[in-house]
């Protein structure tokens, strides 16, 4: 409907094209700082695997490659259900999307929990870094910072996961309500965006931290 | 004193046009939220100024009399913090950039407008937040926060500290974010990249370092808090992990900062020296590109901030190149600006006084830049007042000076009212004064050997350091004037006209002050943005 | 009217990703020595890719989110590349 668009038109800007354009490209310009957030872990990752390659590798055995893999392949499915939850919105789809937006948030939500559960593990093995740290094997050090990294990283991406469920929650109220059409679904798109980044930061943290030197057991 | 006219008082404009705390607090008008920025700017700027008086009091003997080596310690600290964090890296693009750019690309605010709200909410939330660190204790780790001091020995606020500028960056990244989402989308018709005044170049390459680099300070941070909580190892050496990495990851940030708070002034300086002299600015592609050359080649250079603390020779050398290519794009803007001046019809208004100060004080600090991209000057000069010297050149006879140009030549548009011109050229005198006599000898002090961060130092320095003490309270004089003169200018100085200095860009053909929307038509642009020579032909397109 | 992807385009490349994740598992547990990093971030480059490109619409967008979006890994690049120059150095030069 006409004027859904018309009242979502803000006063400085002179069609809705322009606004959602605006809207899209400061989303993106707002995804390079995340690169670059994650990307200051990444760095001191890069750098201490290459200083210690045999300790990451044994610290990486100690990660439930399971429980990462299958948390990998639930994020997959999520991004899955956002596309086609945006793609709902484009076709003005109102059933669909609240239902597409819902199962994003429940995938999400499931990743949250299976997340929990590897670090309650972690926890019980005493593979938390701080002055309680335990670490049989040789290098207890390099390990502690392995694992630091870990809970640095999962940690970080975990944070934006609760938020993304925040805002898939938001969304799908609004959805409800009507709010969105195929002329306006622009918060729908920039979700999808912020979710798609998050999964694809997993996508790397996945091999990064669970799949170090895994041929020698 | 001076009447108020008929017209002043029936015509709207955006101060005008709403009373009341609410409609300033809850406001989305990138002019009114400049004016807000502009409020707590001034509060910050005297809060490090204070830091600085206490420094200088100390210094003017060679015993450590005043205070204890340990508040020493903090005054130092909270002085580069506050300054660094909550003035110089903020200043003119929050000020002047958000009350100026819209116009100047004829558009009636930025991309944004609620999200510039917000993010002059974050920077009140992180501003305050770490005042209030501050009383209570505050830090003395050096701004700098190296480790492994800051996360294992010392006795102070570091994680609050740094949990302050960690909220304070992403005002940063926000207004960043908004700059070039607005260059990119919102400028009026016909108003072509190279039809784009040099002040929206300049804040735009800025624009693009904040948006990159500001992120890594935050996540340096983040570490560096988990660090000193919970002893995780990432720069124990105890542990494996190398102190080191810090200094990358924190001057990745710190560098290319040094920048944001540069490109600005360099900004206005352009504007101002062309107004000024009358004369179209020599070579606008050349400083078009320079300003984003300098944003890319800022950060290729972080590590000569690291030449003694351990890195790889090889890594040394290769900064230490990298720092010389990075002078070329500044070197170029300095010719550009004098090659404007040359042969042009210079009035030596306030503005311009300021901007001419700028070019030399900022020649001055980039040569001796030069100076310390040589490893072995480096190696002895470093942590000496001669770095310190430097900087100051760079951030107090440039930024600062490039800041109260744009206040003095915005001020009109700003506040419908002109500043008194004596006191404006009496305070730039003062402040050039000043100035020189604070931060010259510091040179000379630190090439003697004089360490920077020291509340002692030996009997045969302290004649340079009465005279750097001397001229900073100079400088204090040269600074408050401005307050004041501004503040009453506000009530009874002279109402302005509408382009007072005959200036050629956007934001001058709008009314003095505008509207809140700035232009009641959004204008079509059909030439470059200065036009001042006559016998200069305009090329069409 | 933005371009609408097919439901199709976004099933395969659903299966694509699911795919690459069981490869990169599997490959993980496999000898190839140096190879076994390089072909693992090629895999997840390539899902990330397709991520991008497909589920972020990167295929249909401007070439100003395109610019924005290589300036990020770009500069990700250099902050990595040149951090890492510092460690891998620090042996060659041994102190006299």
């Amino acid at each position: 409907m006409a004027d859904i668009h018309a009242l979502a038109l803000r006063h400085h800007f002179a069609t809705p094209a322009q606004q959602k354009d605006a809207s899209t490209l400061g989303m993106w310009v707002f995804l390079v700082t995340e690169i670059m957030f994650f990307g200051g872990l990444f760095s001191g990752y890069v750098v201490y695997r290459s200083l210690f390659p045999g300790v990451f590798a044994a610290a990486s055995h100690h990660l439930d490659i399971t429980l990462g893999a299958l948390n990998t392949a639930v994020l997959i499915c999520s991004s899955l259900t956002m596309a086609l939850a945006v793609r709902s919105a484009q076709l003005g789809a109102r059933r669909l999307l609240v239902g597409f937006l819902s199962s994003t948030l429940l995938l999400g939500s499931v990743f949250l929990v299976i997340k929990s559960i590897e670090w309650w593990h972690k926890y019980t093995e005493g593979h938390i870094p701080g002055p309680w740290f335990r670490w049989e094997q040789a290098g207890a050090g390099n390990a502690q910072i392995f694992f630091s990294l870990y809970f640095s990283l999962t940690g970080l991406h975990a944070l934006h996961m609760v938020i993304g469920v925040g805002l898939l929650a938001v969304l799908a109220i609004r959805a409800w309500r009507g709010r969105f059409s195929s002329a306006y679904y622009t918060p729908v798109d920039l979700t999808g965006l912020y979710w798609h980044f998050v999964d694809i930061v997993w996508i790397f943290l996945f091999p990064l931290l669970y799949l170090i030197g895994r041929h020698e057991v | 004193m001076y009447k108020i006219t008929p017209e002043i008082r029936e015509r709207s404009h955006y101060l005008n046009i709403a009373y009341g705390l609410r409609s300033w607090l809850l406001t989305t008008d990138h002019k009114r939220i400049g004016l807000l920025y502009l409020g707590t700017i001034t509060l910050f700027f005297f809060l490090g100024g204070l830091f600085a008086v206490l420094i200088r009091l100390e210094l003017l003997t060679p015993q450590g009399d005043l205070l204890q080596p340990e508040t020493y310690n903090k005054m130092f600290t909270l002085h580069g913090i506050v300054m660094i964090f909550f003035f110089l890296i903020p200043a003119i693009p929050t000020t002047i950039g958000n009350f100026v750019l819209p116009m100047m690309l004829g558009a009636k605010d930025l991309a944004f407008p609620k999200l510039n709200l917000l993010s002059w909410y974050i920077f009140l939330t992180g501003g305050l937040f770490t005042l209030v660190v501050t009383l209570i204790g505050g830090v003395d780790t050096g701004w700098t926060f190296y480790t492994p001091y800051s996360t294992t020995y010392s006795n102070t606020y570091v994680i609050l500290t740094g949990l302050g500028v960690f909220i304070t960056g992403f005002s940063s990244i926000l207004t960043g974010l908004n700059f070039i989402v607005t260059v990119h989308r919102m400028r009026a018709p016909g108003l072509g990249w190279f039809r784009l005044p040099l002040f929206v170049w300049a804040h735009y390459a800025t624009s693009v370092i904040m948006v990159l680099g500001t992120p890594v300070l935050a996540v340096t941070v983040l570490l560096l808090a988990l660090e000193r909580a919970f002893r995780i190892g990432i720069f124990d050496p105890q542990l494996g992990g190398d102190p080191v990495l810090f200094q990358h990851l924190f001057w990745f940030y710190s560098h290319p900062a040094v920048y944001i708070m540069i490109l600005p002034a360099m900004g206005v300086v352009s504007e101002v020296v062309s107004v000024f002299s009358k004369k179209n600015i020599f070579g606008y592609q050349l400083i078009a590109f320079s300003s984003v050359a300098i944003a890319v080649f800022g950060f290729l250079v972080w590590a000569h901030h690291m030449f003694v603390s351990g890195q790889s020779v090889y890594s040394a050398m290769i900064f230490s190149l990298l720092s010389y290519s990075v002078a070329i794009p500044s070197g170029i803007k300095v010719f550009n600006w004098t090659a404007t001046l040359y042969k042009g019809s210079i009035s030596y208004r306030t503005p311009m006084l300021y901007a001419l100060g700028f070019i030399g004080l900022f020649t001055l600090g980039g040569l001796t830049g030069l100076f310390l991209a040589a490893l072995g000057v480096d190696v002895h000069v470093h942590d000496t007042y001669f770095i310190v010297a430097h900087f100051h050149y760079i951030m107090v006879g440039g930024v600062v000076m490039g800041y109260f140009a744009a206040l003095h030549y915005w001020w009109p548009k700003i506040s419908g009212r002109m500043y008194p011109e004596g006191w404006g050229r009496l305070a730039a005198l003062i402040v050039f004064i000043g100035f020189n006599l604070t931060f010259f000898p510091q040179f000379i002090l630190g090439y003697l050997g004089m360490p920077r961060r020291y509340h002692a130092y030996p009997e045969e320095f302290q004649v340079l350091n009465v005279m750097s003490s001397a001229g900073a309270s100079i400088l204090a004089v040269g600074y408050l004037l401005p307050l004041v003169y501004f503040l009453w200018s506000a009530r009874y100085g002279p109402v302005a006209e509408r382009n007072p200095w005959g200036a050629t860009t956007l934001e001058w053909q709008t009314p003095s002050p505008p509207p809140t929307e700035n232009f009641e038509i959004t204008p079509v642009v059909t030439h470059p943005p200065y036009v001042y020579s006559p016998k200069e032909t305009v090329t069409v397109g | 009217m933005e371009h609408v992807e097919s439901k199709r385009v976004y099933l395969l490349v659903f299966a694509a990703l699911l795919a690459l994740t069981a490869v990169t598992t599997g490959v993980a547990f496999l000898d190839l020595g140096p190879l076994n990093t390089i072909v693992a971030l090629a895999i997840a480059v390539a899902k990330a890719a397709v991520v991008v490109l497909f589920f972020m619409h990167l295929r249909h967008s401007g070439r100003m989110t395109k610019v924005v979006l290589l300036a990020g890994i770009f500069w990700l690049a250099l902050l990595i590349a040149l951090t890492l120059g510092d460690y891998f150095t620090r042996g060659w030069l041994k102190a006299a």
